[in-house]
């Protein structure tokens, strides 16, 4: 019968049928294969409304090859009594019959035959009893007649051990009338053409339904790195708040701008060689600012300015000495240091988000290399809790409202206040960065009036960009190691949501 | 930040009351500690060595308190305990004195002038009748370990050493001698060492090691004897057993040996006033004498009391607060520093304790100011600070650049800026020499041993990482490199790099090559010879060969293009062909109007200070130029003209030729001469880097006598290479330029029109044959071409000519030569420049 015959066959027993039809049974009766069956039914359910079909399954139990064998023609067993002879016969010609080998075993251990060792002539083996039942036979049978029922469980899972029966499950639908039932097919169409909009056929056609339940294809596009996206958001922030960016393009840098004119003394640990990478070539830095080299110098000598200083002896080639830059506040301290080279100080405001590098042991947080986010205001008789509102407006922009400071310690910052914010998933307060007011000691050597107050502040690009995409190991956010898919998937940047 | 481990019920005990934690946790955050850890002893041991090792270990609560690094005084429970009571006003700050011993004697320390070459300083005090139990000695023992590990900085700086004095008598002698004279039973050692001995039994001591190198290549080690010769101790590495303090002592001798006179007296001061609350009389230290190799003597334990007057007013403004005089006071005095109002004006007169050397500023004192007042007690205030923002022109570009090439359908990637130096040289096929990479002098692994000079390496790792995404993969990073440069301070810059790859089963070349394309649209140059861009095609051993094309931007060259050689594919663990792109992009910033790069700043200042030979205008130069005499109105007004429809003297960029002409104007052009007053302005911008600008092909500015001309003035710096390097460059340059000495020379400019035989002739090896004619004072020019009918184009190419070398008949003799492109050369155009 051809796929359309079925199809047509289909429909009018559906119609003719009272309530619906079986596709097993429909299959039968039509002498078709009921996958070919099953593949009508899908095709009409494709066409809106025009059947419904319910999947129903049941399962049932079915002789195996073996299986078949024994309810034709006995079980091994019965086929070995059945084939001794009253007067015996040799062990050896019973073992050569196809069942003779599996059937003895279980004959003997049913004590329907026994074998007479000592026979001349070889073993031979003697009937033990007169009749006997073949009930695994008469099971099968059973199960072959449909009745499989009747047995108990533990019959039916004895023979299966034994590979005669197994269990088979049959899906088949219940097919009743759609509410757009019809026994005549019309194909509709799967897509709007040109044609159909030229020839306004588009107006008689039915078309196919879409499957909104699938996804749609994916667009061919690049996409941008997370982290480039949170910072081009604090970008943005530090842009909105009316803050310049610095040129932070130097990542080597001088001891010189990254320590001493921070004020941090010569033998500070975070100057030593486990933290800061130290440059082999090019070794030093030349071309300091000669008057003020002096001034660093000095303060931290002999102090000045009102300060004690750190009263040790200050060189010269420590200041010299090239590192990668630890921290982006020794470009800030180069701007300060332009800023009072003005002929008249002018306010200014700068920030900058760029790399900065540690020579740390690194762990699933901590790399070599990270971004570095810092704000600086520098205006005349600015306050602490200047500081603090200036973090409580940037903050807010990060949608972080919550704010709490705790005293800290910094080389070049007094007073230095550590910035928490209240995680509401952690249910604690979490450091979210850094702050605080630059040292006189820093400021008044660069020529900065005295009443100019510097407030600063600093946080990590990272750390922002995991909790905001759920990345948990540093390393596939940042490197080559990145995992191209996260990538892919990122969804855009709103830090404030 | 240093972490101090207190019992927790020890330290409710000294503080009298019981807190839970989290109260305990709030006042630490109050005071600028923080609670770190709740642990014990069992649970610290069972973590680091597991759990079989902890049973029996203690199991009392200890606290993990972090305590800012320049807060010596809060190292040890004593001074924490104190500090916190007399912040919650239960305490009043304890008075530190400094006695004499009640025989009028007091303990000797004598240095002796061998000990200058390697430890100079010692200082000294007794700590009488004290009272030690088992808590007080371990807080007393953990306190020196904490202050070695802190601002000892891992005893180079300090070393203490504390002995039972009773056990020793004075005066000690602080010598250095060679280490195989040395002899004594070291602290816990139940045999006498020499020192040469300990420094080798001590090499596998999991603690001492980390000291040995202070003195190990020293001739002379640093020991301390009394006066029957028993050594007490070997600083910085350890005591003598013999005077060694046990539960029982009742007098200790405390030394302090240092580099650092300054931190030695710190130390000292902090030891003597933590635990001489345990003394008899409490809070009394009694002094011990040094004897200096000069003959001089100092009595220590300082113990100073400072004093610095300040306005409440100032700290009033400093924090944002308007509180009383007598307020602040208060709020100072809870901080352990003593303050009192002296009644003149809003004076404040606050006492420093030598407990408190972290106070060197008022600035100290107004932070502890607002610490008691409680920062979160201060009100947000906003800056009424008004500012123009502006972006960092390069990284604005980069920013727009970013989202574009996105858009294009790459992906950004993120790379590490320092690398191996095989992933920018052996694995790229390059010398490490040619790569003018900046080295690391202390990697603690291979992947940080220089900065990448390239982004290319980095891209591909990422593809390495991320073989198991469907291809193609395409890749880009907008992002620095860095490389040596000598013109800057530190002898380095970075240069920001546009780096593209594409990686698929095919090279893709021209996907990459479309990349550019797009990349130049954005960037609005034009496709073309001249003022555009053009690729041709270059050796790079990155790339494979014929495959790489170098990219030329207004006739420089900004980077490369091409498909990967496959050496370098295998090498970065790749199974693909792989095309990449890789250009610098400040080029095509554009001039900021503002140069906003600090480095220069000092570079400029110290340029003016140290070589003034240098500085522009600094140097007399002559007046006499090829536009007549540029001092007086005539010469300046051919200048004008000259430079009416030009931005430079040569071509289209600063150079050497523009400054040259700048130094020879003797003051700012006014303003009835327009072009030059602009150009005037345009190249004083360049003026701090003219060192870097293109040298200038034409001599404009004519000498007046060039003998007396002294290009670098006297140089005091003259044993610096680089300067020595940079005159030797310049003096070079000044004699070629000198052996040329044209007069005035005439010039020409020529346009000139070259037909090809028919359509099918290659115009672009025609222009290339073309441009290959080259004659001393030949250059050419723009070209381009000009369709004439039939599909037939011309090229029309301009060049300039010095007239006495070059005449047309030559050149189009020279071009018609090549008969197998050209039919014929016509001059369309000749003007005298």
């Amino acid at each position: 019968m051809s796929d359309a015959g079925v199809l047509e066959t289909l429909l009018r027993r559906i119609e003719a049928a009272d309530g619906g039809v079986d596709s097993l049974e429909t299959a039968s009766v039509l002498g078709v294969d009921h996958q070919v069956l099953v593949g009508a039914v899908k095709s009409l359910l494709a066409l809106e409304d025009l059947i419904a079909a319910e999947l129903r399954s049941s399962k049932h139990w079915e002789l195996s090859g073996e299986g078949t064998e024994i309810a034709e023609q006995g079980s091994h067993e019965a086929r070995v009594f059945c084939s001794v002879p009253p007067e015996g016969l040799p062990q050896t010609e019973l073992m050569k019959l196809s069942f003779g080998k599996i059937g003895f075993s279980k004959a003997m251990s049913n004590k329907w035959v026994k074998v007479d060792k000592t026979h001349e002539g070889g073993p031979r083996i003697f009937r033990s009893v007169e009749n006997i039942e073949d009930q695994v036979r008469d099971k099968l049978l059973l199960v072959q007649k449909g009745n499989a029922s009747q047995l108990e469980e533990k019959e039916k899972n004895e023979l299966k051990k034994r590979k005669l029966l197994s269990e088979v499950t049959v899906k088949s639908y219940w097919i009743t009338k759609g509410s757009c039932f019809s026994t005549t097919i019309t194909k509709p169409e799967t897509e709007l053409t040109p044609e159909m909009i030229a020839n306004g056929s588009w107006k008689e056609k039915k078309f196919k339904p879409y499957n909104f339940e699938a996804l749609g294809v994916a667009p061919d596009c690049g996409h941008l790195h997370p982290l480039m996206k949170v910072r081009t958001q604090f970008r943005q922030i530090f842009l909105e708040m009316g803050f310049t960016e610095m040129p932070t393009n130097n990542f080597i840098e001088s001891s010189f701008w990254n320590f001493d004119s921070l004020f941090q003394p010569q033998q500070h640990p975070a100057r030593d060689a486990h933290d800061t990478f130290f440059i082999s070539d090019p070794a030093l830095a030349h071309g300091f600012p000669l008057e003020y080299l002096e001034r660093v110098k000095k303060i931290h000598s002999e102090g000045g300015y009102g300060s004690q200083g750190y009263k040790y002896d200050w060189k010269i080639e420590e200041a010299q000495k090239n590192i990668l830059r630890t921290h982006t506040t020794a470009v800030s301290a180069r701007m300060l240091y332009k800023l009072a080279q003005q002929e008249k100080f002018t306010p200014a405001k700068y920030f900058s988000i760029d790399r900065v590098f540690r020579n740390e042991t690194l762990d699933a947080t901590h790399l070599a290399e990270f971004h570095q986010i810092e704000g600086v205001v520098a205006d005349r008789g600015l306050t602490l809790g200047d500081l603090m509102g200036t973090l409580h407006q940037f903050f807010t922009k990060l949608g972080i409202t919550k704010l709490r400071f705790k005293p800290a310690y910094n080389p070049y910052t007094e007073p230095s206040m550590e910035v928490f914010s209240y995680h509401e998933g952690l249910k604690k307060w979490v450091e979210v960065g850094n702050s605080g007011v630059f040292r006189p000691e820093m400021l008044l050597p660069m020529g900065l009036p005295e009443d100019v107050t510097v407030i600063a502040w600093g946080l990590s690009l990272e750390r922002p960009t995991m909790i905001k995409y759920g990345i948990n190991n540093i390393r596939e956010l940042v490197g080559h190691k990145v995992d191209l898919q996260m990538v892919y998937d990122g969804p855009i940047c709103r830090l404030e949501s | 930040m240093p972490t101090v481990g207190v019992k927790r019920d020890l330290l409710f005990k000294a503080l009298g009351k019981t807190y839970t934690d989290v109260e305990f946790d709030e006042l630490c955050f109050e005071y600028g500690l923080e609670l770190d850890e709740i642990t014990s002893e069992k649970e610290i041991i069972s973590r680091e060595q597991g759990d079989s090792k902890a049973s029996g270990a203690s199991d009392v609560i200890l606290y993990k308190i972090d305590v800012p690094a320049n807060r010596y005084d809060l190292l040890c429970l004593e001074g924490l305990v104190r500090g916190l009571q007399v912040f919650k006003n239960k305490l009043e700050a304890p008075r530190y004195r400094r006695v004499s011993p009640l025989s009028g004697e007091p303990q000797r320390l004598v240095i002796t002038e061998e000990t200058a070459a390697v430890r100079p300083h010692a200082v000294a005090a007794v700590l009488r009748n004290i009272t030690f139990t088992q808590e007080r000695y371990d807080s007393f023992i953990e306190l020196q370990e904490k202050l070695h590990q802190n601002i000892c900085r891992k005893r180079s700086l300090v070393a203490i050493g504390t002995h039972d004095l009773d056990t020793v008598s004075g005066p000690f002698t602080y010598t250095a001698k060679p280490p195989a004279e040395i002899s004594f039973k070291p602290l816990n050692q139940t045999q006498e060492y020499t020192a040469t001995q300990l420094m080798g039994l001590y090499k596998t001591d999991s603690h001492l090691r980390h000291y040995l190198h202070i003195i190990e290549d020293k001739p002379l080690y640093p020991v301390i004897y009394d006066s029957n010769g028993i050594v007490l101790s070997m600083p910085p590495i350890i005591n003598g057993d013999h005077s060694k303090i046990t539960l029982k002592t009742k007098n200790v001798f405390v030394e302090c040996t240092a580099t650092d006179l300054t931190k030695a007296k710190i130390v000292l001061d902090m030891m003597v006033t933590m635990f001489s609350e345990y003394c008899s009389q409490p809070f009394t230290v009694e002094e011990a004498e040094v004897l200096y190799p000069d003959g001089k003597t100092c009595t220590y334990p300082e113990l100073a009391y400072r004093k610095e007057k300040l306005s409440s007013d100032f700290v009033n403004r400093k924090v944002g607060i308007n509180e009383s005089t007598e307020t602040i006071a208060r709020l100072l005095t809870k901080m352990c520093l003593r303050s009192e109002v002296t009644g003149v004006g809003d004076e404040i007169e606050v006492e420093i304790p030598p407990t408190r050397s972290d106070v060197i500023h008022a600035c100290d004192i107004m932070e502890d100011a607002a610490m008691a007042y409680g920062f979160n007690n201060i009100p947000y205030t906003t800056p009424r600070t008004y500012t123009v923002a502006n972006q960092f022109p390069l990284n604005k570009l980069t920013e727009l650049l970013r989202q574009d090439l996105a858009a294009a359908g790459f992906t950004e990637a993120l790379n590490f800026a320092l690398c191996s130096a095989e992933d920018i040289s052996d694995k790229l096929g390059k010398k490490i020499s040619e790569t003018r990479a900046v080295h690391i002098a202390n990697p603690k692994t291979a992947e940080f041993q220089v900065a990448r000079t390239t982004l290319l390496p980095g891209l591909l790792k990422t593809l390495a990482a991320n073989r198991k995404m469907p291809l193609p993969l395409k890749l880009f990073e907008i992002s620095d490199v860095v490389l040596k440069d000598d013109t800057k301070d530190v002898g380095a810059r970075n240069s920001r790099r546009f780096c593209a790859v594409y990686y698929n089963k095919s090279p893709g070349f021209e996907v990459i090559h479309g990349l550019l394309d797009r990349t130049m649209q954005l960037l609005e140059v034009k496709s073309e010879r001249g003022d555009g861009y053009h690729i041709q095609a270059a050796e790079d051993s990155t790339f494979f060969p014929g495959r790489c094309a170098e990219i030329f931007v207004g006739g420089k060259s900004v980077g490369r293009l091409g498909v990967l050689h496959p050496d370098v594919i295998t090498r970065f663990e790749l199974a693909m062909p792989c095309s990449a792109v890789e250009m610098d992009i400040e080029p095509f910033l554009g001039r900021p109007a503002e140069t906003t790069l600090t480095h220069d700043v000092p570079l400029h200042e110290v340029i003016e200070r140290h070589f003034p030979s240098q500085v522009p205008n600094s140097r007399p130069t002559s007046t006499k130029t090829l536009f007549g005499d540029v001092s007086s109105a005539a010469g300046l007004k051919a200048l004008d003209d000259f430079l009416a429809d030009k931005s430079y003297m040569e071509g289209f960029e600063a150079t050497r030729a523009d400054t040259t002409m700048f130094d020879a104007i003797p003051s700012a052009p006014s303003s009835t001469f327009p072009h030059l007053l602009r150009w005037y302005n345009h190249v004083k911008s360049f003026l701090r880097e003219r060192a870097n600008l293109p040298s200038a092909k034409s001599q404009f500015v004519l000498e007046e006598d060039d003998d007396d001309i002294d290009l670098f003035g006297s140089d005091d710096e003259d044993d610096c290479a680089e300067a020595e390097k940079l005159k030797e460059q310049r003096l070079a340059e000044y004699a070629a330029k000198k052996s040329k000495k044209p007069a005035l020379i005439a010039k020409s400019s020529i346009l000139l029109d070259v037909k090809p035989w028919d359509d099918e002739t290659d115009m672009a090896k025609m222009e290339e044959c073309v441009r290959s004619v080259k004659m001393e004072g030949l250059l050419w020019g723009q070209s381009k071409m000009v369709p004439v009918g039939y599909g037939i184009k011309k090229l029309q190419i301009g060049c300039v000519v010095e007239d006495e070398k070059v005449g047309t008949d030559l050149l189009e003799e020279a071009i018609t030569a090549f008969e197998e492109y050209v039919q014929s050369v016509d001059v369309a155009a000749f003007n005298k420049v």
